[in-house]
């Protein structure tokens, strides 16, 4: 029997990652740009915060291929069956990509790693040009698909009031049907 | 479970939902720097300069031009009191380094450009890596990247004679009185006739930490061991500086002192612009031996962001603003040559 509702350590991973993800994505883009004081500053709480989301990825990773899971309600239309699948298949991709093109641009940059990690790409400046560009516009893309997602919850919860929002709810559930 | 909403109320909240949705989107542009007011960013810092000496594929947008080094740092012990990275303590630190001349023309003569440089990254047996970049001058002529930029405008070359124009440069110097110890340096300076005699300076102050958790404000120099003799009034060889690098290391290494001055209170840490009083207690932290030197843009340090904030443990970052600066900006100096070198494999 498939649940109503992902598992609470699911759901717990879900929210914890969302904040984190929205806040590297604003992070990532603002600190690029700035020279003020606060650029070491983010630069920092970017790296840190990018190894903490790769772990965590692969935790829910591992969760999301365990756990039972709860299905798309009945009656979805399978345009949108199909792009909810895509889109999915590609927050994941790039959640995992993300941590690590910053790593391995890092690495090929030529440039010391958080915590002393070991190089996971050699020190190539046209690979490093390669990785960069590849972060940056693989940034774009999950910021794109991330809002399309909160549309997508939001269209389920507001306009089919379909219960898929209810299944990845953060708090307690209270009706359950 | 409720039923679908269709008609006036469907519309109303898909309105809604393209709210939220636009209204994230423009929170990023917003933070990405698309919309709002112009502010001062290293892109535009960097544009400004290619867009003053022209732009030269796969360089580095300042001190385009130099040659790579390498070498070792050879700790005196003296620095291992004031700060626990291992570059003070370790018997012999490998070195790779880089000579340049300021200004982001790869071209220039050595001799038509005041500013010299000395990079140089420490990679200890500790796995960590120290990279610094110095300057000839002992301060800047400004406090903050503002000021920075309104430098590097005033300097914009006049087409025909390629100086900047004198009246602007005054203008800057009388809008930025914080430039005094500058303009004081700059009038009493005597170019030597080599890279290996020159005097280079961290521009910014540090912190070093000890092994007590303790922090010591300190900028730092290094003072040439190769004794000075003037630069000739007149120097044809537009490589002037680099063959001469080339024929002395020919016959042997090069050696600087690495002296460590350290601040008392009150004195300008987070400030550039401002000197210490001569009188301040410095330490010899070692002598760093230059032993090869590689082809003009050839070698290990071509590859390398010379970041200054690239520090080991033991020694931070002062709160200096320009500090931040030059770290942002080199980071997109290094973007943009490293990109250059995949479009047209462009390799200085």
């Amino acid at each position: 029997m498939n649940p109503h509702a992902f598992h609470p350590l699911h759901r717990l991973l879900h929210w914890l990652m969302a904040i984190l993800i929205i806040a590297m994505l604003f992070i990532g883009v603002s600190m690029v740009a700035d020279l003020s004081p606060r650029h070491p500053l983010l630069v920092e709480l970017h790296k840190a915060t990018g190894l903490a989301l790769l772990l965590l990825v692969v935790v829910r990773i591992g969760l999301r291929l365990t756990l039972p899971h709860p299905p798309l309600p009945q009656d979805l239309p399978s345009l949108q069956r199909f792009a909810a699948g895509a889109s999915h298949l590609l927050l994941y991709g790039l959640m995992l990509a993300m941590p690590l093109l910053g790593w391995a641009m890092l690495s090929a940059g030529g440039y010391p790693r958080p915590l002393q990690l070991p190089a996971i790409a050699p020190h190539d400046l046209q690979l490093y040009a390669v990785l960069r560009q590849a972060h940056g516009w693989a940034g774009y893309l999950l910021f794109a698909t991330v809002v399309v997602h909160l549309g997508a919850a939001l269209m389920h919860a507001l306009v089919r009031r379909d219960g898929v929002l209810r299944s990845m709810w953060p708090g307690p559930l209270r009706r359950s049907e | 479970m409720n039923s679908p909403l269709h008609g006036p109320a469907k519309a109303l909240r898909l309105a809604g939902i393209g709210a939220v949705m636009l209204a994230l989107g423009a929170g990023f542009a917003y933070a990405a720097g698309w919309i709002g007011g112009p502010r001062l960013t290293p892109q535009r810092i960097i544009d400004t300069f290619e867009a003053q000496a022209g732009h030269y594929a796969g360089y580095r947008k300042n001190h385009a031009k130099g040659l790579c080094v390498s070498g070792y740092f050879q700790p005196s012990g003296q620095a291992a009191t004031l700060s626990t990275a291992r570059a003070f303590s370790q018997a012999r630190v490998p070195v790779i380094g880089r000579f340049a001349i300021g200004g982001a023309n790869p071209f220039a003569p050595d001799t038509g450009v005041p500013v010299r440089s000395l990079a140089i990254q420490l990679s200890t047996d500790d796995g960590q890596v120290w990279r610094t970049g110095m300057n000839n001058p002992p301060v800047l002529a400004v406090s903050n990247p503002q000021g920075f930029y309104d430098q590097v405008l005033a300097g914009a070359p006049v087409p025909g004679t390629g100086k900047p124009d004198p009246a602007k440069m005054q203008a800057f110097f009388a809008a930025h009185p914080e430039s005094a110890a500058f303009r004081q340096w700059a009038a009493s300076y005597k170019p030597s006739d080599s890279f290996a005699s020159t005097q280079y300076h961290s521009i910014n102050a540090f912190r070093l930490i000890d092994a007590g958790g303790a922090a010591h404000p300190v900028r730092w120099q290094l003072e040439p061991q190769t004794h000075f003799s003037p630069l000739p009034g007149q120097v044809d060889d537009k490589q002037f500086l680099q063959h001469d690098l080339q024929q002395r290391l020919a016959q042997g290494p090069l050696r600087w002192t690495l002296r460590l001055v350290l601040a008392e209170p009150g004195d300008a840490v987070d400030d550039p612009a401002r000197p210490w009083p001569a009188e301040r207690r410095s330490v010899d932290a070692g002598t760093l031996v230059v032993e090869r030197v590689d082809g003009p843009e050839q070698g290990a340090c071509r590859d390398l962001n010379f970041d200054p904030l690239i520090l080991p443990a033991g020694i931070e970052p002062s709160a200096d603003p320009i500090l931040a600066a030059r770290s942002a900006a080199y980071s997109e100096s290094f973007n943009r040559r490293s990109r250059e070198s995949l479009g047209t494999g462009a390799k200085p």
